[in-house]
This record gives C-alpha cells, structure tokens and sequence, in this order.
C-alpha cells in the first residue's frame, strides 16, 4: 500500500487495509481464510477499475499532483544510464526549480531540462515547489543552446504549477524569459522531445514546452490557467476547481484530442507512484520511439514540421478556414 | 415605467446644465479637464500626462497616415470549443463584446503606411474580453507576422491584455507559441519589429509577442508584468511597492527600451524605423551586392 491516498481512493484503501489485515491472520491463525482472501481480491480489482477507469479532470489533477508522483530526477535515475548536470543562467544565479545537463539513454545522448520539484519541506523550499524563477528559464535556454551547437537532442521534462510569481521574477523579466524561451525553441535547430510528466502550469510549462513530439503522462495535466486559479478569476471562489478542470479540459486524452498532444503515455493503475519502475519504462519507450523517429530526419524538415504543427492549431470560423 | 421614464428624464436635463460632455474629470490627478483639449491630445491628461485607455480607431489614426489603413482578416470569429459556461456563457461573453466593440475580435490587424512607411500593424482592444489572447486573436497576429514577413516590411504590434483567454483553455496557451514562432522566423528574415505596450500588458500576451520585440516602448504609466499583481500579493502574502510593474520600473530594471508619450509615439517609431529598416528593395540589393 502506498503511503498516501487521495479522497476517492478512500474504499480501495479500506478494501486493501481489510485484505492485509486478513493475510496477517491467516499466517498467525487456524482455519481457511483463502475463500475470503479471493473475494476480498476480486472486490478490490472491481472496485479499482471502477475508480481508475472513471477518473474524472479534478481527480486526474489530484494524481498528477500526488506527493508521490515521480519528478524529474527520478525519472532521470530510473531511465538514463548517466546524468551530469550542469548549473546557472551566467547572469544572476542557478535555479534549482529546474535542472539541465548531458545525459545518456540507452546509448542515445541527449541534454536534458526539466523541473523538478522537491519531497522533503525542506527539498520542497529548495526547489521552490517547482516554480522557476527567469533565471532557471535561462538557464534551460543556454542548456538548450549548447543542445543545438553539438548536435544533440533536446529532451524536456515539465513538471510546474507555473512560474513563479513574485517581485524578484518580475524585476527580473519573468515575461521576457519565457517569452524567449518559446520563440527559440520554435526555431532551435535539433530535435526537441517533450515530456510532460506532472503538472503543465501554463506558460511557466510551454517555456519547456515546444517541440517536435509531446508526449504526456496519461494523469498529467496541461492548462493555460491552474483549476484553482481559473475559478477564484470566474467564480470569485477557488473551491469551485473541480467544475474549473471539468469544463477546461486540462487532462492528456483532452489535449491528444486538440492535437496539441502527440503521444498519451500510459500509466500504471492508480498513477505513476503506484509503480515508477513500470510508468518510467512506458516513458522510456515512448521517449526513444520518438527519437528514433526524429533521427531519420534533416534538420530544415524537422523545423519546418515543428513550424506546421503549431501554426495549425486553433479553431475559429471565418477567414477560408 | 412611467417613474422610471421621468427619472432619465430629469438625469438627462441635469446632463445640459452640467455639460459632462464638454468637461471630463481626469481618472489620475481629478482635475476637471475640457473634454475636446484632451482628444486633442490624443486623449492625455494636459495636466498630468495620464493616459486615458483608447479606442482601436483612435489608436491606429494615432500611428498610421490618414486613408492608408487596410484592415486583415476581420472576418474571423471565435467558437465556442469547450462548451464554456461559467456565471455566463462564452457565446454570450463574445456576442455582448462584438456587440459593443463592432468587431469580431479583441485585436485588429492591417496594414498601412507610419509617415509613408508600409508596416503590418496589430492593435489590442483591451474592451474586447480585456484582449485576451484565445484562438482568433492567435491566428490574427500569426498571420499580421506572416504577411510582414513576406512583404518584407516592418511589424508595429500594440499590446493591451489580460493574457491567454481561459474560455478556451489550452489551445489558448498553444496561441503563444503559434505567434512565437510566426515571430521568430519574422526576426530571421532581418525585419524590424517595435513592441509597444500599453495599459496594462500581463499574462500570455506579456510572455509572448510583446516581450519578442527589437525594441520594445511602453507608454507612461503602464502595468506591465507576466503575473497580474493580485495574484503576486496573494502568494508573497505581502501588499507590493508603489509603481511596482509600472512602465517606469521596467524601465528601471531594463525591461523596455523607453517610455515614450502617446503624442509623440508614432514619430519614435518612424524615427526608429529608420535606422531599422531600409526597404525592401534596398535590402534586397544589399543582400545581393
Ligand atoms: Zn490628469
């Protein structure tokens, strides 16, 4: 059993409480407890395609959210073979909300920036909740730089509530950062997969954001507002996030709907924290699916394609469209 | 009914004897000010240089030569993609804004000449659903970059918005980067792009083409920012220096190239352009020869 579970997994984890408790009697008690045993299993598989296989938005955005949840750098040890990061923007200071450096998949050597967000309190102040100030920004950017002048490709993890907003962000350019980072990414010359694994805060995630493949974690969410902050701005109440994530269609089924999303990758049941080694590797396999595609490729192409692929997306009336 | 009627009667008849037409209050230093002084300063305060928020008419015949305005894709209009009510429908949301504005969308793209100059230019429309960025207006600017691009003349995009327009969700966030990258192949080709932000300019729009821009121009007073300031005061839970995200403060901090005043903008850009942009046949044969 997993160390913490949301509110709706509430009868799943009674279920499974009921099921250990029983297993501890049978070892240390007389009698045949293995009729109940298989019961007890098969009412909880019931119960658990019953609750994952109708995971409404708000639910999803509590799982990509999860405490749990894989960030980053675990996805990092548990799908390269080697990791050196790199530090700093070269004009204000190194971010720790997100990380870059060299790294190697499967023999594939690729620069890696993504955000990382922290477990501990003290982890979690460290990497200021994932939120990067512009700085962390620039310093994906010059990641990214290095990527194109040695020809390697970009891989991104997003994975932030959004950037943060505070005094120093917006002295410091938090507009222009991010700003930057979309329009050269939109023309960076090397192969650029993105990942979003947790949480797609708005521009604070598209500055990591723009690329040839997106793939999504299957209860990740991607929205241009958080559910929260959506509703506090319409409803004038942040409680009313659940109708917010409803109506924004923020999850990765959405979003592969809207063709912003190329590829949904599939998560083990009840979320990523329920089994990392198994939703890394279904990461792992789509991330090298799509830079095998990629590899094949000129660079114009793949530009130019990365080009179409944003300039098609929208829907409007009018204007022979 | 009848009570009602008599009402507006004698509000209307107090309009006369107190000529509200003739004489403004202005919103920054409360002087009463004469009405036609103030459009004649293209709608600034004479007494304290506040800038009074403009109309997209206004603010085109404030830049562009009279008669050479040639309007872009007015045609286009927003749907409703998610369905989105919230205490309102979006449907009745835009229906009340076309309805107001007389146009279809929150910016207005075209073409025309800045002291016989051809530019590509984009006005926001701040009334307009407080210019939020969704799918029209995405497409709108993408393609005022595009056809600048392949005119090969300088681009002039003035900002006014609230950010990426929640009704639309994500495909709102993807507006940024479609116009990005519609602007980065634009600064490829060597063209001049002036940014100029007006009152106020947060959000998507912020973090996107009106940060992108080879100089970038604020008028006084403007809030500029990519975090609006309630929701900055809600996370440091503290109330926020005086003039913080003003124009002058990003100036201060290096965000903008300067602030000019409104009367005096479209002789800065056409100044500017001139050390920018040399035609383009000119550039054609520098390229050349
Ligand atoms: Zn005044």
């Amino acid at each position: 059993m997993v160390g913490q579970y949301l509110e709706f997994e509430r009868p799943i984890v009674e279920l499974e409480n009921r099921l250990e408790e029983l297993r501890r009697r049978s070892e240390v008690e007389e009698g045949d407890f293995s009729k109940e045993i298989e019961k007890l299993e098969k009412k909880i598989e019931t119960i658990k395609r019953e609750v994952y296989g109708n995971l409404n938005r708000w639910q999803i955005t509590q799982l990509a959210r999860h405490p749990d949840r894989p960030y980053t750098l675990d996805y990092v040890k548990m799908i390269f073979s080697d990791f050196i990061e790199i530090h700093g923007d070269r004009l204000f200071r190194d971010d720790p909300s997100i990380v870059a450096g060299f790294g190697e998949i499967e023999g594939r050597k690729v620069v890696l920036v993504g955000q990382q967000k922290g477990r501990t309190t003290k982890d979690k102040l460290y990497r200021n909740f994932g939120m990067p100030h512009p700085e962390g920004y620039r310093k994906a950017l010059r990641a990214m730089k290095l990527a194109e002048k040695f020809s390697l490709p970009v891989l991104t993890f997003v994975d932030t509530p959004g950037a943060y907003p505070g005094i120093g962000a917006e002295e410091r350019g938090q507009a222009e950062a991010i700003a930057r980072n979309i329009m050269e990414m939109a023309g960076l010359k090397t192969p650029i997969v993105v990942a979003i694994i947790g949480e797609g805060g708005s521009g604070g995630a598209l500055a990591l954001g723009v690329g040839d493949r997106i793939l999504m974690m299957e209860y990740a969410i991607y929205s241009v507002i958080s559910p929260e902050g959506c509703a506090s701005i319409l409803w004038k109440d942040a409680g009313k996030g659940e109708t917010a994530a409803e109506i924004m269609k923020i999850s990765a089924r959405d979003l592969e709907k809207f063709g912003i999303v190329d590829v949904v990758v599939e998560e083990p049941e009840g979320g990523a924290h329920r089994n990392p080694e198994a939703a890394a590797e279904n990461l792992k396999r789509e991330i090298l699916s799509a830079l095998d595609e990629l590899e094949g490729m000129k660079i114009e192409e793949i530009v130019n394609k990365r080009y179409e692929k944003y300039r098609k997306i929208g829907e409007f009336k009018g204007g022979g469209k | 009914m009848a009570l009602f009627k008599k009402k507006e009667k004698k509000k209307g008849n107090r309009k006369v004897t107190v000529p509200e037409n003739l004489w403004i209050k202005c919103d920054n230093c409360r002087e009463i000010i004469y009405r036609r002084e103030v459009e004649r300063n293209l709608k600034v305060c004479p007494k304290c240089n506040y800038h009074f928020r403009i109309t997209v008419d206004e603010r085109i015949s404030s830049l562009i030569d009279e008669g050479t305005f040639e309007e872009f894709d007015a045609d286009l209009e927003s749907v409703d993609i998610l369905g989105f009510v919230d205490t309102k429908k979006y449907t009745d949301r835009l229906a009340e804004a076309k309805r107001k504005s007389k146009r279809n969308e929150a910016v207005v793209t075209g073409r025309g000449k800045i002291n016989g100059m051809d530019v590509v230019i984009a006005v926001f429309d701040f009334a307009f659903l407080g210019g939020s960025m969704g799918c029209v207006v995405g497409e709108k600017v993408t393609r005022a970059i595009e056809e600048a691009t392949r005119r090969e003349v300088p681009l002039i995009i003035v900002s006014a918005s609230g950010g990426a327009r929640m009704q639309e969700g994500t495909l709102s966030l993807m507006q940024m980067a479609k116009t990005s990258a519609a602007m980065k192949r634009f600064h490829d080709a060597g063209l001049p792009y002036i940014s100029i932000l007006t009152d106020p300019t947060t959000g998507g729009v912020a973090a996107s083409f009106a940060m992108q821009g080879d100089v970038i121009i604020s008028e006084p007073g403007a809030l500029i920012g990519f975090a609006g300031p309630r929701v900055i005061e809600q996370t440091i839970m503290q109330k926020l220096p005086e003039g913080f995200q003003r124009a002058e403060f990003l100036l201060e901090k290096g965000m903008v190239d300067m602030i000019v005043p409104r009367t005096e903008m479209k002789e800065t850009v056409s100044k500017l352009l001139g050390y920018m942009y040399r035609g383009e046949k000119k550039r054609a044969s520098g390229k050349n020869g």
